[in-house]
């Protein structure tokens, strides 16, 4: 993984101290809440219903044991025993005194982490696919293109005043699981007939309040004009991007008021005027930070195959561990949705054992995914049966992955302050409701997420089946949305009809999932059938 | 009746105005009738409270009663996590919120 040189640990060093400053003169009362809450958001600090909130950034989605560690000792020392594994595959601490946020930004640094630009109107964490690197369907591994984005944009002067957050998700695989035409700028790393690196682009992607699949406005952009290329699109959006009205300011307002046809010429015309200024990277700088991306030194001759007489660690192998591209290697995903549980906490002491795990199965490599679980990207397929077994006694053998049961649940009412309901008691009596691993089977893959309100950080739009949850007159009310996808088939999901109550809306699920098992055809899944026979059926068994 | 909330600035936690300061506990919370905006700004000034904002409440058994769920939810803690909660020993604590 990228290591930090001087200049990215001054900048994170001098970053925490300026912190600590400007924390001290708030409380000191030399500062009002408006003169300081632009100043804590750029650090990551938040404040949330009960307490202030401190989002740590994992970049792409890459961490190691060490750096596990120094999350499971905050969650210790700073806040109260857990953490929460985001959406955007960052971690938030639900409980961080003011007073302390410093400290914890301090004990970050040590170990190459910060909390910047996970807030405020900036460009954000870079999701990216949680298998790069490993996948057997990748062209290559994603993340130097992700650290070299990530570097070009930190602190660039041209992005420190944009309209409003700016997401950018990445591939370097067919098979999208980073949800990447759902983010402002989506990237796929493609390989054109002679072996050169290009991106696809896709630009105005985005759920929230008004939600829009994205739109290809490039095919194959030669890789090392990806700096330059991002700029004129960043370019045109601080230009022409809406500044009165906040619910109208991301890039995905103005590709779809200009047309994204119209979009993309004003991008061509600005990254021509860049390019001849020559102000393109170099292709050693994308050299340097590639070495530190390396393969591991796996194994050669290893054996693929795997004893799978423990039923129970054959039905994990079936759902959690995916195809690596090194043989007698495995990709395998840890759910961190065991039936009733909270979706994407995890506790202080797992924190540390999937320290311990990554360190000793997979080449000290970890990665949180958006749907909230994580995975070991690097396992000897000899060592599977005995990390699961590891894994079932701390409770994270759970062998639900993409099954209803894995469900995608913003934090909600119980800790946001823009929520409007609770998600994870939903998510909770959902996943209950559907328990029964064999059922969950016989349904099979099924995306459920579940936001409390329209900002969607539980991606609602993008599920199979999505629930918001509004306020209606101050209680609560869940809509049911179909249809919806964030892989590389990507559509939106559409509100079936009125409203329920959350037990309502349980029934109702269940209702669709068996209207779902009655008229489907072999191999089909719930999307599948319900892209086949379209909304009405389904509404029929819903509402009767 | 009216009750004035807002959070913590140290600890960011939920406070509520007894009259006389401020209260973890909303049971406390005095109703403030016409007087929040201005007491609002008094202790916003003095760094005693962090985003004060006015709620209506209803009386209740034990003390005022937020009309909203989530000021209820703020008033009590995360309902999934009722060891987290401001009185984790609450049996009652789930017929407060909902």
């Amino acid at each position: 993984m990228y290591r930090y040189d001087k200049f990215d640990q001054a900048i994170v060093d001098t970053r925490v101290e300026e912190f600590r400053d400007q924390v001290r003169r708030r409380i000191a009362g030399e500062m009002t809440d408006d003169q300081f809450k632009p100043l804590r958001l750029k650090n990551g600090l938040y404040l949330q219903l009960h307490a202030y909130m401190l989002r740590v950034a994992i970049p792409y989605g890459t961490i190691n044991a060490k750096q596990l560690r120094v999350l499971a000792h905050i969650a210790r020392k700073y806040d109260r025993g857990y953490g929460h594994f985001t959406t955007r595959q960052n971690m938030q601490f639900n409980w961080i005194r003011l007073e302390d946020a410093p400290d914890a930004l301090a004990d970050l640094a040590k170990v190459e982490m910060h909390a910047i630009q996970t807030s405020g109107e900036s460009i954000r964490n870079i999701s990216a696919d949680q298998f790069a690197g490993a996948a057997a369907d990748e062209v290559c591994d994603p993340r130097p293109w992700a650290e070299l984005i990530r570097q070009f944009t930190t602190f660039h002067p041209e992005f420190s005043y944009l309209p409003r957050k700016f997401k950018i998700g990445l591939t370097a695989s067919d098979n999208d699981r980073a949800a990447i035409k759902l983010h402002d700028v989506g990237l796929q790393v493609l390989r054109d007939e002679a072996g050169n690196f290009g991106f696809r682009v896709f630009v105005g992607g985005g759920m929230g309040r008004t939600p829009f699949v994205a739109h290809l406005i490039r095919d194959f952009l030669p890789a090392t004009s990806i700096c330059s290329y991002l700029e004129a699109i960043l370019r045109v959006w601080n230009r022409h991007g809406r500044r009165d009205n906040i619910h109208k300011q991301r890039i995905k307002i103005l590709v779809h008021d200009l047309g994204a046809e119209e979009f993309a010429r004003q991008v061509e015309e600005e990254w021509q005027a860049i390019q001849r200024q020559d102000d393109d990277m170099p292709l050693k700088e994308y050299e340097r930070i590639a070495a530190y991306f390396t393969p591991p030194p796996f194994e050669e001759g290893l054996s693929d195959e795997l004893d799978l007489s423990d039923p129970r660690f054959a039905a994990w192998v079936a759902r959690n561990v995916d195809a690596h591209k090194q043989p007698g290697y495995a990709i395998a995903t840890i759910s961190l949705k065991p039936i009733g549980g909270i979706p994407g906490d995890v506790t202080a002491e797992q924190i540390d054992l999937l320290a311990d795990l990554a360190e000793q199965y997979s080449f000290d490599d970890l990665r949180p995914t958006h749907a909230q679980n994580v995975t070991l990207p690097h396992v000897r397929k000899a060592d599977l049966y005995a990390l699961w077994q590891k894994l079932d006694a701390a409770g994270l053998g759970t062998a639900n992955l993409d099954l209803i049961s894995d469900i995608i649940a913003c934090p909600g009412l119980d800790y946001c302050s823009l929520a409007n309901t609770r998600s994870i008691p939903l998510a909770q009596k959902l996943a209950e409701r559907f328990a029964d691993p064999a059922r969950q089977l016989d349904i099979g893959e099924l995306k459920l997420k579940i936001s409390g309100c329209i900002n969607a950080c539980g991606h609602h739009h993008a599920g199979h089946i999505g629930v918001l949850g509004v306020d209606r007159k101050g209680t609560e009310n869940f809509q049911l949305l179909l249809g919806g996808s964030g892989a590389e088939d990507a559509s939106l999901g559409k509100i079936v009809g009125p409203g329920f109550t959350e037990d309502g809306v349980v029934d109702a699920v269940e209702r669709a999932v068996e209207k779902y098992r009655a008229i489907r055809t072999d191999g089909e899944r719930f999307l599948d059938t319900y892209r086949r026979v379209g909304v009405e059926p389904f509404k029929e068994a819903i509402y009767g | 009746m009216k009750l004035l909330t807002g959070n913590h600035l140290v600890n960011g936690y939920v406070i509520w105005w007894t009259g006389e300061g401020w209260s973890r506990h909303v049971e406390q919370a005095t109703d403030v009738g016409d007087k929040g905006e201005q007491i609002a700004q008094v202790e916003a000034a003095a760094c005693r409270v962090n985003n004060p904002y006015i709620v209506d409440a209803e009386p209740g058994p034990t003390g005022p009663v937020p009309n909203h769920i989530k000021e209820r939810i703020r008033a009590i803690g995360p309902t999934v996590r009722p060891d987290l909660a401001l009185k984790p020993a609450d049996a009652s604590a789930g017929s407060y919120v909902i």
